[in-house]
């Protein structure tokens, strides 16, 4: 098809990046702060390569339907397109997934959501790519969708998959479960449903693939796992791993929803059929249906407790929608049935938690994974217990607190620390924000902001707590490890410590960690991140909330390899006692008193070594739901102070006060980053970020419509950090990411039901509900002009209006 | 722009107006304000704020920053979207929209330029050269909803204009209906009540009741529908609660802010 193949420019990878971080436990200075804030940064979808063409995917615009027929032969004729293929064209493996892989690379026969990739082009310019799609004529057989997961599991629902529509069912009996209802004074109960969260991040899905003209292909990449995407592209090319080589690229956030592929094996398709460089990067709509998102979910709880507000039993029935494929929906469900009762003592408890096809968005990895739903359920259920029996909702959540020693539901010994009592009374003891008069006030100050809609009229305040909690790592068996390469050397007369390791840097700050570690390890000045890559081995997954335990353990492993043999070194050469050495300042050091100098004492050499860093074992659930499951657990309590405009049902959320548990603070900065951050995302899911889907199409896929909150929408932050070290993890560390969005969004509800006395059982709660003039949000009939969701996506011809 | 980069239309040909410098100016004509199609929301707000305040207050709710240095109330009118914010101050002040061709210029109400959602009464030869509108008389009011506190398409909004020397007040309602809509009945309502307790002479409080009757027959206006951004239900009910604040808020800055 290419007449004249250019030899294929080899790509030079993105640099090392080196600079003085700041050690363990200080505040450093992102290294790619300033190019990212004036747009100096690469991110993988500013790659571009001399000769390189543009990829473009043609997706279904229906949620169900057959596949009669593919004619690809009048896009095929388009001058200026390269290749258009199909699933007849998929090398190797025809389908994929993390942990089942049941997701087709292009759809044959059935299509199972709307968006999922049928065909895919390359052509030398992006519009050229696009127009093509349109001359890739599919026939369909319009199947009904299946949009509703109560309705997957009946009987007579068809079957989206060959094992049928149930993806993962869960079931925990702990103590007498239901049985003991008899003993519980006071019972509540309540039906909760949580919307269609996006990860929303910036960098849509975007790389580059570039053959090597010996029949393997190098990808640059935004990815969350270089290895995992390396062994499912290899698997699906037909090839051995090593003929696929992997380098992150530039990544512009991730949430969970780079866990998945997306472009990945496209793109190194076309490269390899066209023998050039390929980028795809998707636009803002086609990122929608390019990546998965947080599972909606209805949650049916009822608790049961004595006079005095002691929990008795929970029984909880949990309802997850997991969409069309099975992205990482089984470890989704386990995680929310083992956080279904919360961070407290339950004695008695029956939790069924179920995962199932439809023929909706799949859904997948998002911040939180599994802990959010639940959380929302159990909190608003802990509100109402208190209210019940009159009780203080924090007073009851610090009575029921758990504590190391005590049993989780799922049978483990909640190991320390675990310090949810105490958590709670920090948010309870920070002074609350002072109630300025609301008339006449700063319109910044008032809900709807600047859009002027009260000068103060019928705004009232409310508060409202929550807790949560979250495991960090991989959890139920998985042998959860990273890989880091440590050498050190000497440049410019000037020890160096160079840092190799595959983790994905995502934005949060996992490049500056690695940096501290190393410098604080091994006493030198200058540190130096190689890109991350699957040269060195796998560093797992930058996800549930683990990097900065287990990479940053293998970091800290190899780094005491490398000074153990440099005091090895000292020993053999100036016959110093290596016990009682240290390094520091780019000397070895002892009492204080200068050794000898880093640099000397290489004498030009270099020391390397390379370790894994494998976490303790875990175990999957038994029958009954018993198992020491996960690893780590983090805990985050927050109190939201909210003023809702009543008649508007607009909302301000004024202030949010949390105190969280991190074991040790690795970099001050960094970890209010991820504070931050995490309650602005806990804050989107309360009051406005949710994917509408209709009869398995989604009404809103564009930032016009799928709100996120700007930063007029943020409140001011409080914190209290705890640093209670966990004996097992580097520094006493735990994961920080997660925990700030779960129980953000439980505690901005609180307060919104403390303001308006209204239930609220759903989120995002929207203004109609707040304002009591519907419940549930709206169902349009049609896509709304200026959103997307277009029958015809990825089709031009479809979108022009006639 | 933003049909473009949904990719829903490939134009043959764009123009940039932004070098016509006509375009871009502002100034008086027998007592009106002739402003250049081309100005943009930041000008807007900096240069015509006290002359034209509510259509200042829209043009700060539109996007970002950045939108509004770039996007044009001529834009807005072209684009003739029923969330268009621009469009509800030009309805409240009988602003007339100036057409230009090789043909010549007219001039149309803007109630009538706006025919239908994004359709005007532009022939494909003309151009949005300029809008005409009177200095603002008397106070006036722009308040728009949206789920977030900025960066938001109207769910639903509403221009208010207070005119003394016409003894009269204008309401406006946008985004719940296929095009801005006037509450003629809720004007009328408003005049009679201003009228006949001779408020305009007295500069007298307006009663609860009278702001809450006017708020209600702004909401039997509206003929919204429900779609991604709001129910038909709420933002029935939202104009009317608008539309009672903002002439709240109104009257009383005409009472001497009060
Ligand atoms: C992120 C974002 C946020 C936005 N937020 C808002 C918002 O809050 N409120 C709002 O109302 N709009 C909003 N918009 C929409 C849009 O930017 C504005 O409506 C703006 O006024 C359009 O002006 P423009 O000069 O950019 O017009 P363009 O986009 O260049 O043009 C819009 C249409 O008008 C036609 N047109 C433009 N000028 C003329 C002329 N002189 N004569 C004839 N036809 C003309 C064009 O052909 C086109 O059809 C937003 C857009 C974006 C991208």
């Amino acid at each position: 098809m290419s007449q004249t193949t250019p030899t294929t420019p080899t790509r030079v990878g993105p640099g090392p990046t080196t600079w003085t971080p700041g050690k363990v436990g200080e505040s450093d200075r992102r290294p790619d702060g300033v190019p990212k804030v004036t747009g100096e940064f690469e991110y993988s979808s500013d790659m571009r390569l001399d000769g390189m063409l543009w990829g473009a995917t043609l997706r279904s615009p229906h949620p169900h339907a057959e596949i009669r027929q593919i004619d690809t032969s009048e896009a095929e004729d388009l001058p200026g397109v390269y290749a258009v293929l199909t699933h007849e064209d998929v090398p190797g493996r025809k389908v994929y997934g993390m942990e089942i892989p049941d997701q087709p690379v292009l759809a044959w026969e059935k299509v199972r959501y709307q968006g999922e990739p049928v065909a895919i082009v390359a052509a030398d310019h992006p519009e050229t790519a696009r127009r093509a799609l349109e001359k890739v004529h599919v026939e369909y057989g319009v199947l009904d969708p299946i949009t509703d997961a109560e309705k997957a599991v009946q009987e007579d629902a068809p079957k989206l998959h060959l094992s049928g529509n149930v993806l993962r069912r869960i079931r925990i009996l702990h103590g007498e479960g239901v049985g003991a209802a008899a003993k519980a004074d006071v019972v509540v109960r309540g039906e909760y449903e949580v919307g269609m969260q996006d990860q929303a991040f910036l960098g849509p899905e975007s790389g580059l693939a570039v053959p090597d003209g010996l029949g393997g292909v190098d990808l640059y990449i935004s990815t969350q796992w270089l290895h995992i995407d390396q062994d499912q592209v290899a698997e699906s090319l037909g090839m051995d791993p090593d003929q696929v080589r992997l380098t992150l690229s530039g990544v512009g956030g991730a949430f969970g929803g780079r866990e998945d592929l997306s472009m990945q094996i496209h793109a190194c398709m076309l490269a390899l059929e066209t023998e050039r460089p390929v980028k795809m990067a998707y636009n803002r709509e086609e990122s929608f249906f390019g990546h998965v998102h947080r599972h909606p979910a209805k949650l049916r709880y009822e608790h049961g407790a004595t006079r005095d507000g002691n929990l008795v039993y929970v029984k909880a029935r949990l309802v997850f929608d997991g969409g069309a494929y099975a992205s990482s929906s089984n470890a989704v469900c386990l995680n929310a049935a083992t956080f279904a009762c919360g961070p407290y003592e339950v004695p008695n408890a029956e939790i069924e938690s179920h995962m199932l096809y439809t023929n909706n968005p799949p859904c997948g990895a998002m911040r939180g994974f599994g802990a959010v739903q639940a959380c929302f359920a159990h909190e608003a259920q802990m509100d109402k217990l208190a209210d019940e029996l009159g009780l203080d909702p924090l007073d009851l959540r610090i009575k029921n607190a758990l504590k190391p020693g005590d049993r989780f539901p799922f049978g483990q010994e909640v190991p320390p620390p675990a310090p949810v009592r105490e958590i709670l009374e920090r948010v309870k003891v920070m002074p609350l924000p002072e109630e300025q008069e609301v008339m006449g006030r700063d319109l910044r100050g008032l809900p709807g902001g600047v859009s002027n809609v009260t000068h103060g009229e019928g705004v009232k305040r409310g508060v409202g707590y929550a807790v949560g909690f979250k495991n960090i790592g991989f959890s139920a068996g998985f042998d959860d490890y990273s890989t880091a390469r440590v050498r050190l050397t000497v440049e410019d007369g000037e020890p160096l410590v160079e840092v190799h390791t595959a983790a994905a840097e995502v934005g949060q700050g996992l490049l500056m960690l690695q940096a501290q570690i190393a410098r604080t390890e091994l006493g030198v000045e200058k540190v130096s991140i190689l890109p991350a890559d699957t040269r060195v081995g796998s560093a797992g997954s930058t996800s549930a909330s683990r990097q900065s335990y287990v990479t940053g353990a293998a970091v800290k492993l190899a780094c005491e390899g490398v000074r153990e043999r440099l005091f090895e070194r000292a020993r053999e050469e100036l016959g110093e006692p290596p016990d009682g050495l240290s390094v520091e300042a780019g000397n070895v050091v002892r009492d204080g008193r200068t050794v000898v100098p880093l640099a000397e004492l290489l004498d030009g050499d270099e020391l390397e070594e390379t370790c894994e860093y494998h976490h303790r074992e875990t175990h999957p659930l038994d029958e009954n739901g018993q198992g020491d499951v996960h690893l780590q657990y983090a805990f985050a309590a927050h109190r939201a102070v909210v003023e809702v405009d009543v008649e508007l049902g607009l909302v301000r959320v004024v202030e949010i006060a949390t105190a969280q548990d991190v074991g040790k603070i690795i970099n001050p900065q960094a970890l209010e980053g991820q504070i931050e951050g995490g309650i602005a995302q806990g804050l989107g899911l309360a009051l406005m970020e949710e994917i509408q889907v209709k009869e398995g199409k989604v009404l809103n896929a564009s930032f016009t419509d799928y709100l996120i909150p700007t930063i007029l929408d943020m409140p001011t932050v409080k914190m209290e950090v705890l640093e209670l070290a966990d004996p097992e993890a580097p520094y006493g560390l735990k994961g920080v990411g997660e925990p700030p969005t779960i129980a953000s969004t439980p505690a901005i509800v609180a307060a919104l039901r403390d303001a308006t006395g209204l239930e609220l059982t759903r989120i995002p709660v929207r203004p109609e509900q707040l304002a009591g003039v519907s419940d549930g949000p709206p169902l349009p009939d049609e896509p709304t002009p200026g959103g997307a969701g277009y029958a015809e996506v990825g089709r031009l011809d479809g979108r022009r209006e006639t | 722009m933003v049909e473009l980069n949904f990719a829903r239309v490939r134009p043959e040909a764009v123009m940039d107006l932004t070098r016509v410098p006509e375009l871009r100016e502002w100034g008086t004509e027998n007592g009106r304000l002739r402003v250049g199609a081309g100005i943009t929301y930041t000008r807007v707000i900096r240069e015509l704020g006290d002359r034209l305040p509510g259509l200042a207050m829209a043009s700060r709710t539109v996007g970002s920053p950045q939108i509004r240095n770039r996007g044009t109330v001529g834009g807005n009118l072209g684009t003739a979207s029923p969330a268009g914010d621009a469009l509800p101050p030009l309805y409240v002040s009988d602003a007339e929209v100036e057409l230009a061709s090789v043909e010549g210029t007219r001039r149309v109400p803007v109630a009538e330029f706006v025919k239908a959602p994004k359709r005007t009464a532009t022939n494909p030869e003309e151009l949005i050269s300029a809008f005409l509108v009177p200095e603002a008389g008397g106070p006036q009011q722009y308040a728009k909803i949206g789920p977030r506190n900025a960066m938001v398409i109207a769910v639903c909004s509403l221009g208010l204009a207070v005119h003394p020397e016409r003894k009269e007040v204008c309401a406006c309602i946008g985004s719940a209906g296929p095009t801005p809509i006037r509450a003629c009945e809720a004007e009328d309502f408003i005049r009679g009540v201003i009228e006949e307790e001779g408020l305009w002479e007295s500069r007298g409080e307006l009663a609860e009741a009278a702001l809450g009757r006017f708020g209600e027959l702004v909401s039997e206006a509206a003929r919204p529908i429900s779609d991604v951004r709001g129910t038909a239900a709420y933002r029935t009910h939202a104009v009317g609660v608008l539309a009672r604040r903002t002439l709240g808020w109104a009257w009383n800055e005409y009472r001497g802010g009060i």
